[in-house]
């Protein structure tokens, strides 16, 4: 029985006191104690930023690789060795800025990892500067008049690209993250828990109080069909008053890719025999150039 | 009266389908028992324009393409316009009725044959793009070369296609064969077939590297399409599913790499081709393989750039940016084949060098190694030398006997540490892309970092000796030693041999496919022996020649460099030599 005292780390993490990223390392251990998934059977890829760090805070295989390239890695990770679980974990200006490309591509691919978003709306590591998924207008270092770009909105993406299971949690409660965790980590295929966090050093105007006062859940919301696509994609855009976490869309599972590539259907790569080719191998390439 | 050596080139507009007829007759030519070296020639387009395959054919083996042609097939009127002065006298030109000939583009000392190509090709096969097959089935005839080996070709090429398909090319050729020159009996030029030649193989540097990495234990292969790299992902993909190697065809270049390192971080061989402009997207994931100390290969096939540059052309100006691309410091190995049998070699020992080294390796490529094909001997790729060697890379058994915390980063004297990938209870660990402690910790500490920077470095300690050493090609002792790397090895091969023709030990050369770290040893001792040297490469500011200097000290006595966007051949070679050799 795996337990949650098996992720413990040796490292205190260096995050502010009060950070998000403390409730989202707690979670995750939560999970996969309760999911009964022990330290050497999960790979977390992580990119650059505070929140990225997290690997270092627990006991787990971890991969603390590049600023937007987590799900690159992770990809080839998950299809070198599909025996492992993979989860990704990384802030916005990491997934949606520089990694967006990876982020998109990934969703439409459906390969089974968990993508965890550490969504400060601020870049925290670098101090400050506005972030993919800061509003418009956000005045910090490298936006003195206010920014102009609008923001993103990955919820709203990873639907349109195809995600099939698409949530959104908040550092401020706990146990709902917990439960959130382990639905995507349960979902088959591609899920992303987008998680608000408030960046109590950079980002005052994201701070508890305001989503404390704001957030609600889903699955109390009297008649939300998390099944309907178009529902969810409309939810996705609710951002004032009230902000929705839980599970905006749940959809049908469909195919993962790693279930799809021949090569995989005799078991993880890396466990399959490794040889040089055989005389009736070697026979056959050189037919072909004959 | 039988030759010894012609080139036939067929010329059209891209999308004519000339260099799959055009490898189709290197194929049939290489049955027949005779040497072929091919070479296609085109533009970065899909439609129009001028692309043209060279096909040189001899009873010897070749390592080059060369400028003078035989017989051309011009599939349109520019092929005339733009190659008419390349043809020997007594050469042969055949072209379609339907284009006719210009008048000013006649010369009196070549053959000039009209044959109704696309009327032909329309009635005996139904389709007039088959006119290329029927051209090649006219140079059949013209030359005397036994078409039955032709038409074998065809059942195999078009077998999968079905027997309509198989049946009417046969009858395409037949009718081309059959359709003549009115000089054919009398023509100059004959490559008979020699029937009872022993088999051969006929193959590029892409599929000869592509053959090494599978036989060497590639299982991944991630890249984004980028000419000339692409083509070796296009040929893992063909056989994935056979012997089982993953392929991904990524976003970009950045995701391709990435991937390859997430692969190769949990055990997998991994690879990942591209040209120049991919590489250069690449670089900061080079580091991450660097201070992971993650076994990856690149592949770079170069193309003359910067940036787009000439994406269809030959230049070997990625030297020294291979050799220090990313930030900071990390070691590295650069293999430059320069001939099939290299690139063979290439592909499965990259592989061994980034799982015994933990570090990247890259294998320099080139357009011209890349797409030209050679006939080679049935025993030229080496098999049966396949080593899979995966260095320190522990196993379960081991993991399981482990009695200590596992530190993915342990410092040992030779600075490998014994790796082991996730998955075992025995073995959780974080590595980063900061630097970090033994056990894989990020670690900003001073005595640390210097500590950890000498371990990577450590690993290169006598690593040289698993560079290829710097060959000789030609005499001993010779009045000038021509210095080259990489594909300029062929046309450099043929023109040492017409030198020494012309006056004995006149020149030789010294290859180098080991760019770094450069074998010490052999090095030194091989450019000791030179006398007059000229260093040889495609590009123009002498980066091998810098690269020799600042690890060597030595100093040619004259270059010859090429970055046109062309790519060496004996006679431009010979027609850049100083007036002393």
């Amino acid at each position: 029985m795996v337990t949650r005292k098996d992720f413990e780390g040796t490292e205190r993490p260096t995050w502010c006191p009060g950070c998000g990223n403390h409730a989202i390392l707690n979670a995750i251990k939560m999970t996969l104690a309760e999911q009964n998934i022990a330290p050497h059977e999960i790979f977390i890829v992580t990119g650059i930023g505070c929140g990225s760090k997290l690997p270092h805070y627990m006991k787990i295989n971890g991969f603390h690789t590049l600023h937007g390239r987590s799900l690159a890695v992770a990809t080839g990770a998950r299809l070198a060795n599909h025996g492992l679980r993979v989860m990704t974990v990384h802030g916005d200006g990491d997934g949606y800025g520089e990694g967006l490309s990876h982020f998109l591509n990934t969703v439409r691919r459906n390969l089974d990892i968990v993508d965890i978003v550490q969504d400060n709306r601020i870049y925290g590591l670098t101090k400050g500067q506005y972030s993919p998924t800061s509003e418009r207008g956000k005045r910090t270092p490298t936006s003195p008049e206010g920014s102009i770009d609008g923001p993103v909105n990955p919820l709203a993406m990873a639907i349109t690209a195809g995600a099939t299971f698409v949530s959104r949690g908040y550092s401020g409660e706990l146990r709902h993250l917990v439960w959130l965790i382990g639905e995507a980590l349960n979902h088959s295929g591609y899920a992303l828990v987008d998680v608000l966090q408030p960046c109590v050093s950079f980002n005052r105007s994201y701070a508890y109080d305001f989503y404390n006062e704001r957030v609600y859940k889903l699955e109390d919301e009297e008649g939300y069909d998390a099944t309907e696509r178009t529902v969810a994609w409309e939810k996705a855009h609710e951002w004032g008053d009230r902000i929705p976490i839980g599970i905006l869309y749940r959809g049908d599972p469909i195919p993962t890719y790693e279930e799809q590539v021949s090569a995989l259907g005799a078991g993880p790569l890396v466990k399959q025999p490794l040889t040089t080719l055989s005389a009736a191998q070697v026979e056959a390439l050189r037919t072909g150039i004959m | 009266m039988v030759q010894d050596d012609l080139t036939i080139r067929i010329g059209g507009e891209a999308g004519m389908g000339l260099e799959s007829s055009g490898a189709g007759f290197a194929k049939a030519l290489t049955r027949g028992g005779l040497y072929v070296f091919g070479l296609p020639d085109y533009y970065s387009r899909i439609r129009g324009g001028h692309n043209f395959f060279s096909i040189r054919v001899a009873r010897q083996p070749l390592y080059s393409h060369a400028e003078p042609v035989h017989v051309l097939l011009a599939l349109d009127t520019e092929t005339i316009r733009r190659h008419v002065d390349q043809i020997v006298p007594g050469g042969a030109v055949i072209y379609d009725e339907k284009d006719g000939m210009p008048e000013e583009l006649h010369r009196p000392d070549v053959n000039f044959c009209e044959v109704p190509l696309s009327a032909l090709a329309q009635e005996k096969g139904g389709r007039e793009v088959m006119r290329n097959t029927l051209a090649l089935g006219v140079t059949a005839g013209l030359i005397g070369f036994d078409p039955t080996y032709m038409e074998r070709v065809v059942r195999d090429n078009f077998a999968s296609k079905g027997q309509a398909v198989v049946d009417a090319n046969l009858r395409v050729i037949e009718a081309g064969v059959q359709a003549g020159c009115p000089f054919q009996t009398d023509f100059s030029f004959k490559m008979e077939a020699v029937p009872d030649a022993p088999p051969r193989m006929i193959l590029n540097g892409t599929e000869a590297f592509s053959l090494g990495a599978l036989a060497g234990g590639c299982r991944f292969v991630s890249a984004y399409p980028m000419t000339p790299g692409s083509p070796v992902l296009h040929w893992f993909a063909a056989r994935a599913a056979d012997y089982g190697v993953v392929i991904k065809h990524a976003e970009d270049e950045i995701g391709a790499i990435n991937m390859a390192i997430g692969a190769g971080y949990v055990g997998a061989r991994s690879l990942v081709p591209t040209s120049g402009g991919g590489f250069a997207l690449m670089v900061e994931a080079l580091g991450l393989a660097g201070i992971t100390e993650t076994p990856v290969v690149i592949y770079n096939a170069q193309r003359p750039g910067p940036a787009t540059g000439l994406p269809t052309r030959q230049e070997q100006a990625d030297l020294l940016f291979t050799l220090y691309a990313s930030q900071g410091e990390f070691p590295r190995f650069v293999l430059a084949p320069g001939t099939i049998e290299e690139a063979f070699f290439a592909g499965w020992h990259s592989l061994n060098l980034a799982d015994r080294y933990q570090t990247p390796t890259l294998v320099l490529s080139d357009h011209y190694l890349a797409v030209a094909s050679r006939t080679v001997e049935i025993d030229a790729l080496g098999f049966d030398e396949v080593t899979i060697d995966r260095g320190e890379l522990l196993t379960t058994e081991e993991l399981d006997a482990l009695d200590e915390p596992y530190r993915r980063f342990k410092m040992t004297q030779s600075g490998i540490s014994p790796r082991a990938v996730p998955g075992h209870a025995n073995a959780v660990w974080v590595s980063t892309a900061n630097e970090h402690d033994e056990y894989g910790a990020i670690s900003e500490d001073a005595a640390n970092r210097a500590a950890q920077v000498d371990k990577r470095a450590r690993k290169m300690a006598g690593a040289d000796q698993e560079s290829p050493k710097p060959s000789w090609y030609g005499p001993e002792e010779a009045k000038t030693t021509f210095v080259c790397w990489g594909s300029t090895y062929g046309p450099l091969r043929e023109a040492v041999d017409r030198l020494n023709a012309e006056q004995p030990n006149r020149a030789n050369m010294l290859h180098f496919s080991g760019l770094h770290p450069l074998h010490a040893e052999a090095t030194e001792a091989a450019l000791k022996r030179t006398n007059r040297s000229i260093v040889v490469e495609g590009n123009s500011t002498g980066q091998f020649e810098t690269l020799l200097r600042s690890y060597t000290g030595f100093v040619p006595d004259a270059a010859i460099r090429r970055y046109d966007g062309r790519s060496f051949s004996p006679k431009y070679i010979l027609g850049q030599l100083p007036q002393e050799v």
